[in-house]
């Protein structure tokens, strides 16, 4: 509820159309819900601070997530504690590899990773996508904050499918 | 709808089965949309909004909204690469609590400093502004007003505000938040060569046969640079990586030489590196003597805090003088960097003395071809001038400068630091192309550019933004607007001086942002901002390379860019409202004018028609207020450059290319400046030329190891450092509402040595206080994360508002540049 305080304020500027000056009537209680702007301080006043929770645990149920979009990195579902990744050793490797998968059952690193910078595919995994950590994530089993009003391309296209259908 | 894996395959075997046996299945069963009208998406390129490093990535775009970004296979920066915020740049502008009308304080109808933020209209925004402006200048005069800008603001953006500011209301109190990122590299840049911004480019990464980082976490901070790195680095066997800092962190996962120092003694390592150099005997004698003098830095200059601070009252040269400095010749210096011995520097560093000789020899090796990589380690710094002069003399004294692979290179956090902050000049002393208020000369020649009166322009520097806060709380700074930054998180001592000077009575703040952060919070008056591709812009990155985009989609109903804002506002006032008579006496057809007349619509800003625009583009700005605006802009403030060492390219040249690094002379770019071949500015017959001293050469300095601010004692027993992580833009302001980035990085912890933990009793989870002799903040300890503190030092980052870690820091600046040094003060941590 308090993460839509802006959005319903946005829709009562929709409706009131005076481009003078804006005035609506309120219950007080709702009054102070809306006009709290601290969305990611939990409402809190600057000179206070609310109880830090807990550090969350990361989600390790090894089941993909889906895609925002095909080009998105696919978040790691799975914990990465003590996983070495350095110029000895990199132990994403040992299962997400082509050579690795089949025994792992992990997928495979996509085709774009054995390319080098001027676009050539090279037989090995190439070094400028060697460090894993900075394009794929663990994920803690949190929620987030404020929730995200991105549009999956694929829920328009529906949209657009069904709208040529009806006519 | 869920479906698994293995339904999802009979479902297709169905399919497949009806299709052979001649049996169509009904069109709703199918479960792919092929059309190509439908599944077409409009692409086209941006700068990634976030760090100095300027990626270039695709945005693709479908029923006006951002549907998929990726990186951009034709940029020379990252080659179709991003980083994980990169790659999530699709949902930055869709977090639900975006900004969709102003919020004014208002208690019964009424504006009320203590009332609660409540809608009202653009137009009821602009009036109690513009009434808000008027009161302060008629009582207190331009001094009054100020403004705290953005490295995140577009070129045209920040130009814009360099011209309401400095010419308009005639006050040099604007600032950006660059201030706290990259003020020590513009005066290391300034001290050492005269002119601004690197002399090397990003093609020195795959040229250099050795890396050395000073402080820098680029594997955290600038992870497209650092693929780069790591490409090189394993792809030729023979190059070696050398990492510093005060804790150690992801960059060391590549590093051949790790080296931990303790806080403030890497002035004393890059003294013993210049004396290794000459006690081995590898100066470049030939290149020192054409191309570098040498000169005594005055010492003892305080620590940028209140004059009546302890610190300042015991400086000996905190006043005018502390930039100053005397030739010497280079014996004096030899004798100078002599006491800097390894013995010496190890102990005083705790680096062992065989790591530091290693380190000394890669710069002192001929053969070797090495870069050097620095950014808020060396910038936020009490010293922070000197670390930047001071890595400048060991690749002078060794000539391995302005040729591919050696090259000395402060890199930058924001997109546009350089491009808006330091190349605009957006700082409270500058004016555009590295020139400065307080030179009659340079204040002519904007005043000439902007077909203004003699005398329009204050000669006298502004506040900058440690001093805006300060002045603010005293009751010096009335009127005040904030964009594109996030202040109340981002700046060291909120308790003291941030927060009290935000919500001193007399003073009215305005917050523009896309969202509603803690500085909006802070606020009186919140304006609801469009951002990045909702609206045309120019950013420029850490090469010098400039880029542009097109308007792609359209903002929120409501909300407005930061050029809007600016542009709008200047309507509400007439020239006699801001300009003294006699002033307007000089000029007298700008009477009866507004501000947007004289500086924007009647300018040479105002002298490209609409008609240019595109027609299939978008562009809110432009078909608002009737003219082509951005290009406008950026042609005026090109011409400041133009001729000058500073040139750029035709503004519609930059929507063709994938950006180009000034000076762009004849159609071409720079890469490196000062070499002969490679920079045009460069005398023929010369080799190197230094060109922005007089004389062609750069300066050498004698600069000694001096202490930090606040050391650890007996009561406050560890240093705290604060700083950025992968996971995060800045204070988070946008990444947080990213929820696959929330979630890969929610909270920030502190992170502490196993030991100093279990010394206090405390285990990883556990909930404690940091305290400073300013404030305290709550948190949770991480021992076992990816940054590993030595015993005595812990690391927090600052992008989470629910934890502000800035309560506790330290607002010691650098007296030179400015800049504040985040990154050392005095702590003690205790459980809740």
């Amino acid at each position: 509820m308090k993460n839509l305080n802006l959005a319903s304020i946005a829709g009562l500027m929709a409706i009131v159309l005076s481009p003078v000056f804006t005035s609506f009537t309120v219950t007080a209680a709702d009054k102070a819900e809306i006009n709290t702007v601290a969305t990611l301080r939990d409402h809190t006043k600057i000179n206070t601070q609310k109880e830090p929770n807990p550090i969350p645990k990361v989600v390790n149920k090894d089941i993909k997530k889906a895609r925002n979009y095909p080009m998105q990195p696919p978040v790691i579902p799975h914990t990465i504690r003590s996983y070495e990744v350095n110029r000895y050793n990199n132990k994403c490797m040992s299962c997400h590899s082509r050579q690795r998968t089949e025994k792992s059952q992990a997928p495979m690193v996509s085709v774009t990773h054995f390319m080098n910078r001027d676009g050539n595919f090279l037989a090995e995994i190439s070094p400028r996508r060697y460090f894993c950590n900075q394009c794929h994530v663990t994920q803690l089993d949190t929620k987030p904050l404020v929730e995200n009003t991105f549009t999956d391309m694929h829920s328009l296209m529906k949209q657009k499918t069904a709208n040529t259908k009806e006519h | 709808m869920t479906i698994n894996r293995r339904e999802f395959i009979k479902a297709n075997a169905i399919a497949a089965a009806a299709a052979v046996a001649g049996v169509s299945v009904p069109a709703i069963a199918s479960n792919l949309i092929t059309s190509s009208d439908i599944t077409k998406l409009k692409w086209d390129k941006a700068p990634c909004r976030f760090c100095g490093t300027g990626c270039s990535v695709n945005v693709g775009v479908m029923d006006g909204k951002v549907v998929a970004t990726h990186g951009d296979i034709k940029s020379p920066v990252n080659k179709g690469l991003n980083c994980v915020k990169g790659y999530f740049l699709s949902k930055i502008m869709y977090g639900k609590d975006r900004l969709t009308t102003p919020l004014l304080r208002m208690t019964n109808g009424k504006y009320d400093k203590e009332g609660e933020f409540a809608p009202v209209s653009w137009d009821q925004a602009f009036n109690v502004m513009a009434e808000k402006a008027k009161d302060t200048l008629k009582k207190d005069g331009p001094e009054a007003l100020g403004m705290f800008g953005s490295g995140q603001w577009t070129v045209q953006e920040g130009y814009a505000a360099v011209k309401l500011m400095k010419a308009g209301f005639r006050t040099n109190n604007i600032d950006p938040n660059a201030r706290h990122c990259m003020a020590s590299a513009v005066g290391g840049f300034m001290r050492t060569f005269g002119i601004d911004e690197p002399m090397g480019c990003y093609d020195d990464l795959e040229a250099a046969d050795a890396f050395v980082l000073w402080g820098s976490n680029m594997a955290e901070m600038h992870p497209i640079l650092w693929t780069r790195l790591t490409d090189r680095r394993l792809s030729s066997p023979h190059v070696k990586v050398a990492v510093l800092s005060t804790f150690e962190h992801r960059s060391f996962d590549l590093a051949d030489n790790g080296m931990i120092f303790t806080p403030q003694t890497d002035l004393a390592i890059l003294n013993y590196i210049a004396n290794y150099i000459i006690k081995t005997d590898r100066v470049n004698k030939d290149f020192v003597s054409k191309h570098t003098n040498f000169r005594l830095g005055e010492t003892d200059i305080g620590y940028g805090l209140r004059p009546e601070h302890p610190l300042e009252q015991a400086a000996k040269n905190n006043g005018k003088t502390a930039g100053s400095s005397t030739p010497i010749d280079f014996d004096e210096y030899a004798k100078f960097v002599s006491t800097y011995t390894v013995e010496y520097v190890s102990k005083l560093s705790g680096v062992p003395e065989h790591k530091l000789e290693a380190l000394a020899e890669l710069y002192a090796d001929p053969k070797i071809k090495v870069t050097s990589f620095w950014t808020m380690g060396f910038n936020q710094h009490t010293r922070g001038v000197w670390a930047n002069n001071l890595v400048y003399n060991i690749h002078l004294l060794t000539g391995k400068i302005s040729t591919p692979g050696n090259s000395p290179f402060s890199l930058t956090g924001q997109p546009s630091a350089c491009g808006t902050a330091r190349e605009v000049g957006t700082f409270s002393h500058r004016l555009p192309a590295d020139m400065v208020v307080n030179n009659p000369k340079h204040r002519a020649i904007a005043e000439k550019i902007w077909d203004l009166p003699e005398g329009t322009v204050p000669p006298k520097p502004g506040y900058h933004a440690a001093l805006q806060n300060r002045m603010l709380k005293d009751g010096k700074l009335n009127f005040y607007w904030v964009q594109c930054n996030n202040n109340m998180q981002a700046a060291a001592n909120i308790n003291e001086e941030g927060y009290p000077g935000y919500r001193n009575p007399k003073n009215f703040i305005i917050v523009s942002d896309p969202y509603p952060t803690v500085t909006a919070q802070a606020a009186d008056l919140i304006l609801p901002t469009a951002m990045w591709v909702e609206k045309e812009g120019v950013y420029g990155n850490a090469e010098r390379r400039t880029q542009s985009w097109y308007q792609m989609v359209e903002a929120p109903t409501g909300a407005k860019s930061d050029l809007w804002q600016l542009v709008e506002f200047s309507k509400r006032f007439k020239v006699e409202d801001v300009w003294p008579e006699e002033l307007i006496a000089k000029k007298p057809e700008v009477r009866g004018k507004t501000l947007y007349d004289v500086l924007y619509k009647d300018s040479s800003v105002g002298k490209f028609s609409i008609d240019e625009v595109p027609e299939d583009r978008l562009n809110d700005d432009a078909r608002d207020f009737g003219f082509y605006i951005q290009k406008g802009l950026f042609e005026e403030y090109a011409t400041f450059g133009r001729g000058h060492a500073h040139d750029l390219a035709p503004y519609d040249t930059y929507h063709k290319e994938r950006g180009l690094r000034w000076p762009v002379v004849n159609g071409k770019e720079t890469k490196w400046r000062f070499k002969e071949g490679s920079d045009p500015y460069v005398k023929s017959g010369s080799g190197w030329d230094f060109y922005g001293h007089k004389d062609g050469r750069a300066r050498i300095f004698a600069l000694p190891y001096e202490p930090a601010a606040e050391s650890p004692d007996e009561e406050y027993d560890l240093w705290l450092s604060t700083g950025r992580v992968l996971e995060h833009w800045h204070s988070g302001s946008m990444t947080q509402r990213v929820p696959e980035l929330y979630k890969a990085m929610p909270d920030a912890l502190v992170y502490m040595h196993p030991d100093d933990a279990k010394k206090r009793g405390m285990r990883r989870g556990d909930l404690v206080k940091l305290i400073s002799r300013r404030g305290e903040v709550q948190t949770r300890v991480e021992t076992r994360g990816r940054n590993k503190p030595p015993i005595g030092l812990v690391f927090m980052p600052w992008f989470d508002a629910s934890r502000l870690v800035n309560k506790v820091t330290l607002d010691a600046t650098d007296p030179l540049s400015k800049q504040t040094d985040f990154k050392k003060c005095a702590i003690k941590i205790v459980k809740v």
